[in-house]
């Protein structure tokens, strides 16, 4: 055998065991009990603190907002969609540090404003400029819970 | 969620919420980058070795060495975009045998550890037995330990040396076209988005990957050579932008045939595509990569297959073809990995990407990245000088 390969055979050999110990060592406790990751994983996760709240929940307190809006167009849409995450708010009534109210037409424009590459007939659409420039906010005419509902 | 709208400026059409950012930036741009270097330098390097075109010779260390320095950086900017390296261990500790992408740990360390290393050990452990006898300080040392001590350098050792060596450049040939076609596959592969996925990819990525190792080899050889202020050996810049005409020819056709595939299939994709190469890529793609990065140095080089203008204006020539083909492939990346994702799933809209100056995605993080491969070079050719080898004369 060349001589060469008299130090090279070992030394590989050392890299690779030595890889197998720091592997041994390196790989957590409960990786692949489930599948391809660390099983501690789930329950690191699930403590982490919740932001939404869910539907269900605020329905519980806001009933006739959750009534009007199953009868119309928004029926669909769950209510953190438009007031942002509010788990903290479902906890304590009094938190409302992230609760949106604003109806405002950069943010109703958000979905409804025109948009050729969005379905007409999937999402009604103005052009958030031109739609009674008199009015400043959407909420000025339209209720979002009751979106067919004009006001006066 | 105010600054939604101030993002929502940047699109046109309709897209998905997820796809207003780029998740893959100007680093992901460099991986496939500073890898074709690799690849490419040392399949330059090979044909000395393999293929035996002797008059290669004066770029054949330097062209391995290239390799070593750009491999070595070649996986850190994947590494500081994922923002995690101290997890980056766990790709090889823990491999996913079924993701592509996963496997590039084990990729890139047969390449460093079983091609490069041993094919530049193979060439150098002559002269590093006696440089450690000649040298003092620290440097004998480290030469004493590159050595592995393997002092024996009898005339039967250093047969072995050159055997071995040969078969390891054989073993590297198919290891580099793998380095390379492995990077296009992991785009070829992505079957959601019709820009990246053709079969196509692995190859277009392999050819343009050795046109760059060729170009940037181009542009070493002379840059050095000017700093050792040393004559460039004409003959052999020749021969290097003879076969980096040749494979930008095949690169070139390629691509080419690629783009008139989609162009004739004209699949539900087209539309967005043609809408993609004729808007926000004109630039980077006809000007950057086709016209410049192409176009010019395949007329250039051709020309010079009919007539070799005098050295005097060869030499600027060449060094301006080997930056403009740099600069092109940069810009094939740009294309390929910007480009994918500046247009929507839905095919119905486009997203936009600014390329920040500061910042761990920024530009003057990239210049880091690319800066520091040939701060690598510099040392290891203080280190191991190509010019200082004994084995030259008397091997």
């Amino acid at each position: 055998m060349p001589v060469q390969l008299k130090t090279l055979i070992p030394l590989f050999a050392v890299f690779i065991i030595l890889f197998l110990i720091a592997r041994h060592f390196l790989i957590p406790d409960s990786f692949g009990k489930y599948g391809h990751y660390r099983a501690n994983s789930i329950d690191e996760i699930a403590a982490l603190p919740i932001n939404y709240a869910g539907k269900a929940v605020c329905i519980d307190c806001h009933d006739t907002e959750a009534e009007l809006l199953a009868s119309d167009a928004h029926a669909g849409l769950s209510c953190e969609v438009c007031h942002g995450p509010n788990a903290k708010h479902a906890d304590d009534y009094e938190i409302k540090e992230y609760l949106i109210k604003q109806g405002t037409r950069e943010f109703c424009g958000r979905c409804h404003s025109l948009n050729p590459a969005r379905k007409i007939e999937v999402i009604n659409q103005i052009d958030i400029k031109e739609h009674h420039p008199e009015k400043e906010n959407c909420i000025d005419c339209h209720n979002p819970h009751a979106v067919w509902e004009l006001k006066e | 969620m105010e600054h939604l709208y101030e993002i929502l400026k940047h699109v046109d059409g309709f897209i998905y919420p997820n796809e207003i950012e780029l998740q893959w930036g100007i680093l992901i741009i460099l991986y496939p980058y500073i890898t074709g270097l690799v690849a490419g330098a040392f399949i330059l390097a090979s044909l000395e070795r393999v293929f035996k075109i002797k008059v290669l010779r004066p770029t054949y260390h330097l062209a391995l060495l290239t390799a070593l320095a750009f491999l070595i950086v070649a996986g850190l900017p994947l590494v500081s975009h994922l923002g995690h390296p101290f997890r980056s261990y766990e790709i090889l500790t823990t491999p996913q045998l079924g993701s592509a992408m996963a496997i590039f740990g084990f990729v890139y360390l047969w390449y460093l550890m079983v091609v490069l290393l041993l094919e530049i050990w193979f060439d150098y452990r002559y002269d590093l037995v006696i440089w450690s006898n000649e040298s003092k300080g620290i440097k004998r040392r480290i030469y004493k330990i590159l050595t592995l001590g393997v002092t024996d350098i009898s005339p039967k050792a250093l047969a072995w040396d050159k055997k071995l060596g040969y078969i390891i450049t054989v073993i590297g040939i198919p290891s580099a076209f793998l380095l390379h076609g492995y990077v296009g596959f992991i785009f070829g592969s992505i079957k959601a988005n019709p820009w990246w996925s053709t079969v196509l990819m692995p190859v277009i990525f392999l050819l343009s990957a050795m046109v760059s190792g060729i170009a940037l080899v181009m542009f070493l050889y002379m840059v050095v050579s000017w700093i050792r202020k040393v004559k460039i050996d004409m003959a052999c810049l020749d021969e290097i932008g003879k076969f980096l005409f040749m494979v930008l020819i095949l690169d070139f056709t390629l691509e080419s045939l690629d783009q008139v595939h989609r162009i004739y299939e004209a699949e539900e994709s087209f539309e967005i595509l043609h809408m993609l190469v004729t808007g926000k890529l004109t630039y980077t793609l006809f000007i950057f990569q086709g016209l410049m990065g192409t176009i010019i140095p395949l007329l250039t080089l051709g020309f010079f297959r009919m007539y070799l203008p005098k050295e005097k204006l060869r030499k600027p020539i060449y060094f301006l073809v080997s930056c403009l083909v740099l600069f092109g492939v940069f810009f094939m990346r740009w294309n390929v990995v910007i480009g994918g994702q500046l247009f929507s799933k839905s095919f119905l809209g486009f997203t936009s990407f600014k390329l920040g100056m500061v910042g761990l995605e920024g530009f003057w993080m990239a210049l880091v990245w690319m800066i520091m491969p040939f701060l690598i070079l510099s040392f290891i050719l203080w280190l191991l000088p190509p010019w200082k080898k004994h084995s030259e004369e008397t091997v």
